[in-house]
């Protein structure tokens, strides 16, 4: 075990499967030369060279689609958005092109390709470059979605993206780059897609947190355990397939549900667990299932402001005392 | 780097002018003589190029466009009697682009296409059969019935789809010559796109990185006149589309898509160019088509005269006039692979009527390579 940043986990990952195989190539923009807006890309040029990991100007359709036909010819190519807002430019790419391909060319064209980047909000950058859009990729069948929360979890599972012969849109969280944590040393250590992770254990209530929710769903169980609630924090990880019985195992045992989330509230990945648990556990729940979600506006700049639209620590423990009717 | 090989036809520029205001012009003054002298110089410039190629190779081009007028009309015929659904955008006029510019290219090359894709994909050498079955909706469809007639796809003939979004195929054809270069192999992509494609985002950013990067793709413009039923000239503000290759620095050239040969001689210089060098090439191959967009097309934004202006040119007719008057063919051979070709035809009717639907469970399969059962660790 070896403590890292999410932001090295990342690079091991992708230096990791850049070693393996010889098909797997890097491509985005300010990826090589500059070692990667965020460095989740640092010295991977240095070690692989410019065949390998490949700077591109900023022309995100361009590129999404080189990626796509790439794939159709063989190659396992990993597309990085700077930032997950650039890839609403690309999006016909990825839906109609990635997600569509293998469907209705009747099973011929496999598309193996990762669109990886940071997603959500950062630090004060505002309405356009602060957008958690997971729920628009989660929409389409063919895509796979996957947002991790811990450095382990960052690794093993983009290890499984790249591997995996299926488009996979992969969302990292800036804010999150520098989180700590443990992850093993074993270059064949994945984790496996489709599979939820339960964070905490607990009895009483269940939080469902991804990305930059995790962590502060773990500060908020903590909070609560004092106060004589006992939570439990799953992350589903992989929003696309959804391990719901993971969550709804859950539940059966809590309850009581919270889902907390950086997104809009509307048409949101929030709104699609809930409607599960209430198809599959609505005998089980005591209470409403509450969300905690981004406020409904674009995001504003002003720190203040842009505070009170992400939810916190203290709006996640205010919706567990809702469901639990201790207030 | 721009070169032109045959002379812009003037007639059409006139025309596009004509219809700026988009109201429905009046006929364009038809003079006949004028057209007839214009056959004869196609026909003088095209028996030109018929050296070098043997009698089968030249009967074969004849053959392949053949089969895809006559495929397009019995198409036109399944689709009014209800047996095709979806849209259906037929290829008829159209045919020496692409028969043309794929007798240029190796079985292992790469093809990418818009909807109007069913003649290209025969000219892949696709089966007949195969395509009408997937226009049916039926099992045994190239694309198991999933994809329609705008999604034919035979990978193994490397043909790499019919793609319905106008413009989506240009950056994926530019990823397929990415690949090539990458593995270092010596395929080229001939990437075919209508000419409204060129004002998508696509077409640009596509070939800023094919020259970019030196990626071996061709990108074959099939400039019909028409985007949907909006002319060029209501579209575009420079509507020379050979010359916007000089914005990113690539090989163009300016075709006659109404000679087979044309196309086919332009598309061999840049396979070699691709094959050799891995350098990209912009084709502006101007045709025509002469039916509507699609089988909805009402047709009211140009004239009856303006079509048969064209026919007058119809690339299957001049190549048998030259084919014939130049003694390599006679009339009776050329009804003989007519008779052929209509057969083939109706064999791939009766096949696609024949066949069977898409068994119900298809409706799942094939939406993931590696389909996940959730929490399955």
């Amino acid at each position: 075990m070896a403590t890292l940043t999410i932001r090295d986990a990342l690079n091991q990952a992708l230096r990791e499967e850049l070693a393996r195989d010889d098909s797997v190539f890097l491509m985005g923009e300010e990826v090589a030369e500059y070692d990667g807006a965020y460095k989740v890309t640092r010295g991977l040029l240095h070690d692989f060279g410019p065949k390998r990991v490949i700077d591109t100007p900023i022309t995100e359709l361009g590129f999404a689609g080189l990626g796509v036909g790439a794939a159709m010819a063989g190659l396992r190519p990993v597309v990085e958005f700077m930032t997950f807002n650039f890839s609403i430019l690309a999006t016909d790419q990825i839906i109609n092109s990635a997600a569509k391909m293998l469907y209705m060319s009747g099973g011929q064209f496999k598309i193996p390709i990762v669109f990886r980047g940071p997603g959500g909000s950062a630090f004060q950058v505002s309405s356009q470059h602060s957008q958690a859009l997971e729920s628009w990729y989660a929409y389409f069948p063919g895509l796979k979605v996957v947002m991790p929360s811990t450095a382990a979890d960052a690794k093993g599972l983009l290890k499984s993206a790249i591997r995996d012969d299926d488009p996979v849109v992969f969302i990292e969280q800036e804010r999150m780059y520098g989180n700590k944590g443990e992850v093993p040393d074993d270059p064949d250590f994945t984790i496996p897609l489709g599979v939820a992770d339960v964070k905490r254990e607990g009895k009483d209530v269940t939080i469902v947190a991804r990305s930059l929710m995790v962590p502060l769903a773990l500060k908020a169980a903590d909070q609560l355990e004092q106060q004589g609630v006992s939570c439990e924090v799953i992350d589903p990880r992989t929003i696309r397939p959804l391990d719901i019985n993971t969550i709804v195992e859950s539940v059966k045992k809590t309850n009581r549900v919270v889902i907390a989330e950086e997104s809009h509230p509307i048409c949101g990945v929030g709104a699609e667990i809930s409607a599960e648990i209430m198809e599959h556990a609505f005998d089980y729940l005591d209470a409403p299932v509450k969300r905690v979600s981004g406020a409904d506006v674009p995001m504003p700049y002003a720190k203040n402001l842009e505070n009170l639209a992400i939810p916190d620590v203290e709006r996640i423990v205010a919706a567990v005392r809702e469901v639990a009717y201790i207030d | 780097m721009s070169k032109q090989t045959a002379a812009p036809p003037s007639a059409a520029k006139a025309e596009e002018q004509q219809s700026s205001t988009g109201v429905m012009d009046a006929p364009p003054d038809v003079d006949s003589k004028k057209l007839k002298q214009e056959r004869d110089e196609a026909k003088e410039r095209q028996k030109d190029r018929l050296s070098g190629l043997s009698r089968e190779q030249l009967l074969e081009l004849y053959r392949h466009m053949l089969l895809i007028r006559r495929f397009e009309e019995k198409s036109a015929e399944a689709y009014v009697a209800g047996k095709i659904g979806g849209f259906c955008h037929l290829y008829i006029g159209q045919e020496a682009v692409g028969v043309g510019a794929i007798s240029a290219i190796r079985k292992d090359d790469y093809v990418l296409a818009s909807y109007r894709e069913h003649g290209l994909a025969l000219a892949k050498g696709m089966a007949a059969r195969s395509i009408m079955a997937e226009l049916f909706g039926k099992a045994t469809g190239c694309s198991k019935g999933k994809g329609g007639s705008m999604h034919m796809f035979d990978k193994e003939l490397g043909f790499f789809g019919g793609h319905a979004i106008v413009g989506g195929q240009i950056p994926l054809a530019t990823g397929t010559a990415f690949a090539t270069k990458y593995q270092g192999t010596d395929q080229v992509t001939l990437c075919f796109f209508g000419e409204a494609a060129v004002n998508q985002g696509a077409f640009h950013e596509s070939l800023n990185m094919a020259q970019l990067w030196k990626l071996p793709c061709i990108y074959i413009c099939e400039n019909n006149q028409y985007g949907m039923g909006t002319s060029l000239a209501r579209a575009m503000s420079l509507s020379d589309i050979s010359k916007k290759a000089c914005a990113y620095d690539l090989a163009s050239e300016f075709v006659d898509g109404m000679d087979v040969l044309a196309v086919r001689e332009a598309t061999l210089r840049a396979v070699e160019r691709a094959r050799k060098d891995y350098l990209p090439t912009l084709l502006e191959i101007r045709t025509y088509r002469f039916m509507g967009h699609s089988m909805s097309d009402p047709g009211n934004y140009r004239t009856r005269a303006e079509i048969e202006k064209y026919q007058e040119r119809d690339p299957i007719k001049l190549f048998s006039a030259t084919l014939v008057e130049q003694k390599i063919t006679d009339e009776k051979t050329l009804q003989e692979i007519d008779r052929k070709v209509r057969e083939e035809v109706e064999d791939s009717l009766r096949f696609a009527d024949e066949s069977p639907l898409p068994d119900p469970s298809e409706l799942y399969t094939d939406v993931y390579a590696n389909p996940i059962e959730p929490g399955r660790k």
